[in-house]
């Protein structure tokens, strides 16, 4: 067994790509550096991150691929999995040796599993575009937090940044803890020391909120209560669209 | 802006909650400098309520007093509701502020008649010129156009709605005589082609001008209520066909009767809403309008009514043994669509990756298509599955409607009594 050891980011993920066709060495595993090796194992190669040889991948990778079949490359990286790097060496791999775009042969194992990390992570942001709630605070920033699955808060900010382009925004990513603040001119990359602090929001409020923000949350609530007809509850369908690890930062959901 | 508001958003939501729609596609606008929003496209629903209804846009009335007594409407004057009215300036503000905090996709507003169809017609287009024109409100409005209101407003709301629909209501014009005497189908017809000639004007004049304004682009629907008449699915399915073959008419929405007025002896008395019949409507409707189905292939004068213990396209299916079984590696997409249980996906799906080979049975479940109900109806390459031929027509439907055992937890202790 030949295993590559990389640094786990996406650069050295497409470094390994470029190693491999140079070494004409193929591994079977991808490993972090500094994991321990497994017992039996030909040959472990460390392979240093190179931003010209990742681009060089990449590059490649465009001549073969359709956006779509690019964008699959990059969500599924984006799942976090832990197999997944390894999935996607084989797929990269798999679209640079065929002569032609290889990305809707749905019959070959890899690049089935790939489409369908891709299509599991895409949901996901759909689903964070749909159920992130932003509150307004006292300094006029629309905050919003979230827990996804995936790591998709990257792929959801150019939605935000074209829908609310005129308010200064900010998401937050609690379970990474990293999120995108928006200043009305860019996105930046931010990290927040207590996050929890404004999510606190108690009956009294949180200092931290806009002073009508609490009206509008029990609006929407009201809204939210009268707008279901008693006759036809369903609260199996309710939870099978409105998934229950969304609750906990939807204001509809929130005990005021 | 105070609590006054919390208890008008309450009864005006209330009489709003039986109108169906709330798609809010059809309609993609980018960000504009200076402007609040943008429409996407394919819809988005933003949260869903506890019957399991998406919520995408904020669905209220302006006002639930109306001049008309239809029986099936919880607004009728006769009725003894709450009502109330909200301004201008209210609806607006709760609009932006909800759209903002990313509570809703946009606005579908629909109101009862005051005093007579033009005047309030006037009052919701008055609302939605505001929100586009003063506040450059750039997300989605959805409008409801008011039976019998004049051609010029009827042409004003659609340069600033997104998506009108007036609601037929009954589906034949005898029944809505008897439930609602002071309606006919003379005034929804009119407005709902009103609509449709401004939307094929605008087409021609956004070929010639790129710059003309937008008329309703994301197309009109219309709304039928399910089991208050005697109506077949039959009559409901043609209404609905012949809606579809208008090239505006967007969508036709089933609503199950909610007896919310039950003391009118005029209709009919139901323990629950008809909630299986609204669903099999449905599933007749995305026949006919994504999988190439007539309507008379659905329902005909031996089978007036849907069948409620299979979907339509089972059914069809098994009344027709003789196209079947599908060859998934040789069928055209046509046909593959008529397979009970794939659908447009799957369809799709097996169309592009049998360009790459042969595929087989095991690929079919990895792929994601559901055999259950289609492993009757196709064979691959393989070994040829039991088919429709060697099991009856009959027996499939045995197999398939047969009650499924509940699901044992493995958690749960059995205690085993021996008689």
């Amino acid at each position: 067994m030949i295993i590559y050891q990389y640094d786990k980011s996406f650069e050295g993920l497409l470094s390994c790509v470029f190693e491999a066709y140079e070494r004409k060495i193929f591994p079977e595993t991808l490993q972090e550096t500094g994991t321990p090796l497994p017992l039996f194992y030909d040959d472990a190669i460390q392979v240093f991150t190179d931003p010209l040889k990742a681009n060089r991948v990449w590059k490649g990778l465009t001549h073969k691929l359709s956006p779509a079949g690019l964008s699959v490359i990059a969500s599924c990286w984006l799942s976090e999995l832990p197999e997944s790097d390894i999935l996607l060496f084989r797929y990269i791999r798999k679209a640079i040796d065929a002569p032609s775009s290889i990305e809707l042969q749905f019959g070959d194992p890899d690049i089935l599993k790939a489409s369908q990390i891709a299509k599991k992570v895409n949901n996901e942001r759909l689903r964070v575009i749909q159920f992130i709630r932003f509150q307004k605070t006292i300094d006029n920033t629309y905050f919003a937090a979230t827990e996804p699955l995936y790591n998709v808060l990257p792929l959801v900010t150019e939605h935000f940044q074209d829908r609310f382009s005129d308010q200064i925004w900010l998401l937050y990513d609690v379970k990474r803890s990293y999120g995108y603040y928006y200043d009305l001119h860019a996105i930046k990359e931010i990290q927040l020391k207590d996050p929890v602090r404004i999510l606190t929001t108690s009956p009294q409020g949180n200092p931290l909120l806009a002073p009508d923000e609490i009206l509008f949350q029990k609006l929407w609530q009201t809204y939210f209560k009268s707008i279901a007809i008693q006759e036809r509850i369903n609260p199996q369908l309710h939870r099978q669209h409105l998934p229950v690890r969304f609750w906990k930062y939807l204001t509809e959901k929130k005990s005021l | 802006m105070d609590d006054a508001i919390l208890e008008k958003l309450k009864i005006l939501a209330e009489s709003a909650k039986y109108d169906v729609s709330c798609a809010s596609s059809g309609t993609f606008r980018r960000h504009q400098h200076g402007s609040i929003g943008s429409a996407n496209g394919w819809g988005i629903c933003h949260s869903f309520a506890e019957d399991g209804r998406c919520i995408s846009l904020l669905k209220i009335m302006l006002t639930n007093y109306c001049m008309y007594d239809c029986a099936y409407c919880i607004n009728r004057r006769s009725n003894d509701i709450r009502r109330a009215t909200l301004s201008v300036t209210e609806l607006v503000h709760l609009t932006i502020e909800f759209y903002r905090r990313n509570y809703i996709e946009g606005l579908f507003l629909s109101s009862g008649v005051v005093r007579n169809p033009d005047y309030t017609m006037e009052r919701l287009v008055r609302i939605v010129k505001d929100l586009r024109t003063i506040h450059r409100f750039h997300g989605y409005i959805h409008l409801k156009g008011i039976p019998g209101a004049s051609p010029e407003l009827i042409h004003e709301a659609g340069l600033y709605a997104d998506r009108m629909s007036i609601n037929i209501e009954i589906p034949n014009e005898k029944s809505l005589q008897t439930l609602a005497p002071e309606k006919d189908f003379q005034s929804v017809f009119t407005p709902m082609r009103h609509i449709q000639q401004g939307i094929l004007e605008n087409k021609e004049d956004r070929q010639k001008f790129h710059s003309a304004p937008r008329f309703v682009p994301a197309g009109q629907s219309t709304q039928m209520i399910i089991g208050a008449t005697p109506d077949s699915d039959r009559d409901i399915l043609r209404l609905s066909s012949a809606l579809y073959r208008r090239p505006s008419m967007k969508r036709v929405y089933y609503s199950g009767f909610v007896p919310v007025n039950s003391y009118d002896h005029r209709l009919p008395a139901l323990k629950q809403p008809p909630l299986i019949r609204e669903h099999r409507l449905y599933q007749a409707d995305w026949l006919l309008r994504f999988y190439q189905f007539k309507v008379d292939e659905i329902v005909d004068d031996a089978f007036p009514d849907l069948d409620l213990e299979i979907d339509p396209k089972l059914a069809w299916a098994l009344r027709h043994p003789e196209r079947f079984p599908v060859d998934v590696n040789r069928a055209d997409y046509e046909m593959l669509l008529r397979v009970p249980g794939l659908g447009v996906k799957s369809a799709k799906m097996i169309l592009v990756s049998r360009r790459y080979g042969k595929i087989s049975g095991s690929q079919l479940k990895k792929m994601g298509v559901v055999l259950k109900k289609a492993q009757y109806f196709i064979t691959c390459h393989e070994l040829p599955f039991q088919t429709i031929h060697e099991i009856r027509p009959e027996r499939i439907r045995q197999l398939l409607t047969a009650a499924r055992p509940p699901k044992e937890d493995p958690r749960q202790l059995k205690l085993i009594f021996e008689p």
